[in-house]
């Protein structure tokens, strides 16, 4: 029983302190905060997102990207492109945010167990696919062969160094990370990254994969992904549409039949497919 | 005759040849030679005549070109069954990029003007090499065409963002 818990409010943003604020490359940030008060709760689904209002700047969506078994904290990894996540990354160590949530369907964790998984993150679509391979890391017998196929700009906007080192490393996980140019000094691959596909032979029959990137990098992985026999029903994007409540009220975020704050962000792409063809959709 | 039999050997095992004709094979390794690059060494070099393309069997190999003030950049590699060298193929027969060994690197190095000549004797040899050559070009121009149209970027943002 957590009756503080029960009793918040969705729309009600809930005080967090900024633990420890880091650059992840400019204009990149990834922040650790802590529920400053008792009814601050911080359990989360891998691909949930929350409401972060900035004071006197207003309130976007941020996916978490932190580990989903550490409680007490909640991470997030921002990129300055507006005012409200320019206000976000300039946080300083002790300041006071609002969050509201978890919001949102999550990757689907549980309905892939057993199976093959193949993560594919674009630049920083690894942020919210993070906490469904922290997920999978801690409960590896869950799953059969887990992969992450990572493509990014340049080696310097690659984004979670370190914990890429220690997966490369030391985790039951094939990590693989391609950049579009390189300098000669950079030691992995150059390409896009559904060339990651490439001589991969994933067995349609008991192979997953979660997208998240912007549209077209999903688009154009999916489709790789169909190529190689995988149905489109076992393959999961996130999509991102601006919104405002985050509760399915206001219909900012609607996107076809669904309402990306709680139909999503996560979709089976059979589920959204002929909403990818539509333009300007 | 010890090389050439060698010689056709790898080739047969090389994914690119998959599908081809033993006498066709026997052909084309009358064209062929092992060779062995260090770490450091040019395969190919932007703007050389093109006469040799590669079928590498093992190392990795940057296909780069040199960018006034930001130096050697890397658009592509290619690794242990990846070939490189497409210019050879089609006049005026210059390289477009160099290609690096980053590696030590181990190849076959197929002569050119002689698989040229080849082809041109054995139209069959020759559409065999073409259909493979234009599905390798076809897979790198969408490859490049998606790395072009930067594909980590929201488009409307300014920079590589998605979340
Ligand atoms: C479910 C969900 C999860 C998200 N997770 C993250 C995350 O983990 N990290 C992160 O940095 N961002 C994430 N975003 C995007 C983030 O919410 C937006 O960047 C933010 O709302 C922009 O607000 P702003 O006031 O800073 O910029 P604005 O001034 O509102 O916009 C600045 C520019 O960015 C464009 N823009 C705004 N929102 C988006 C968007 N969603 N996609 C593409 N372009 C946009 C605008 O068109 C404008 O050109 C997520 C969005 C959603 C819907």
């Amino acid at each position: 029983m957590q009756p503080q818990a029960e009793m918040r409010s969705p729309m009600c943003p809930y005080p967090f302190r900024v633990l420890e604020i880091a650059e992840e490359m400019p204009r990149c940030m990834t922040m650790r905060v802590a529920p400053d008060d008792a009814t601050g709760d911080t359990a989360f689904a891998p691909g949930q997102f929350y409401m972060i209002y900035v004071f006197g700047h207003g309130e976007v969506p941020i996916s978490t990207s932190g580990d989903p078994a550490k409680s007490g904290e909640l991470t997030f990894t921002v990129m300055a492109v507006g005012s409200v996540t320019q206000a976000l990354c300039a946080l300083k160590q002790g300041d006071v945010i609002g969050l509201r949530g978890p919001f949102g369907r999550a990757w689907p964790v549980d309905l892939v167990k057993g199976r093959d998984v193949i993560v594919m993150a674009g630049g920083l679509g690894l942020a919210p696919l993070r906490p469904s391979i922290y997920h999978m890391l801690s409960n590896r017998n869950d799953y059969a062969d887990l992969a992450l196929l990572y493509g990014t700009r340049q080696p310097q906007s690659i984004i979670f160094r370190q914990t890429l080192a220690h997966w490369r490393e030391d985790a039951p996980i094939d990590v693989e990370v391609t950049v579009d140019t390189a300098g000669r000094d950079w030691p992995g691959k150059v390409g896009v990254v559904t060339e990651l596909l490439m001589g991969r032979r994933p067995d349609p029959s008991k192979t997953s994969a979660l997208i998240c990137g912007p549209e077209i990098m999903m688009r154009f992985s999916a489709y790789a992904l169909m190529e190689l026999g995988i149905a489109a029903e076992n393959i999961y994007v996130s999509m991102e549409r601006n919104m405002k409540c985050a509760v399915k009220m206001c219909g900012r975020c609607q996107y076809g039949p669904f309402f990306v704050c709680a139909d999503g962000p996560v979709f089976a792409f059979n589920q959204v497919e002929q909403l990818f063809r539509i333009r300007e959709l | 005759m010890v090389e050439i039999k060698n010689i056709r050997t790898l080739l047969a095992e090389n994914a690119f040849l998959q599908g081809m004709s033993d006498d066709h094979l026997q052909t084309m390794a009358g064209c062929g030679k092992l060779v062995r690059f260090k770490p450091g060494e040019f395969l190919l070099r932007e703007g050389d005549t093109a006469d040799t393309f590669y079928l590498i069997r093992d190392g990795d190999v940057a296909i780069e070109s040199d960018v006034p003030a930001a130096g050697p950049l890397s658009v592509a590699r290619v690794g242990a069954g990846g070939i490189t060298g497409y210019s050879w193929l089609f006049p005026p027969h210059r390289n477009g990029f160099d290609s690096l060994a980053l590696t030590d690197v181990s190849a076959v190095a197929l002569d050119g003007e002689c698989l040229r000549g080849k082809a041109e004797a054995d139209h069959e040899l020759g559409y065999q090499l073409m259909k493979r050559f234009a599905q390798v070009m076809l897979d790198r121009l969408q490859a490049t065409r998606r790395q072009m149209m930067d594909v980590y970027s929201n488009g409307k943002r300014s920079d590589a963002a998605s979340g």
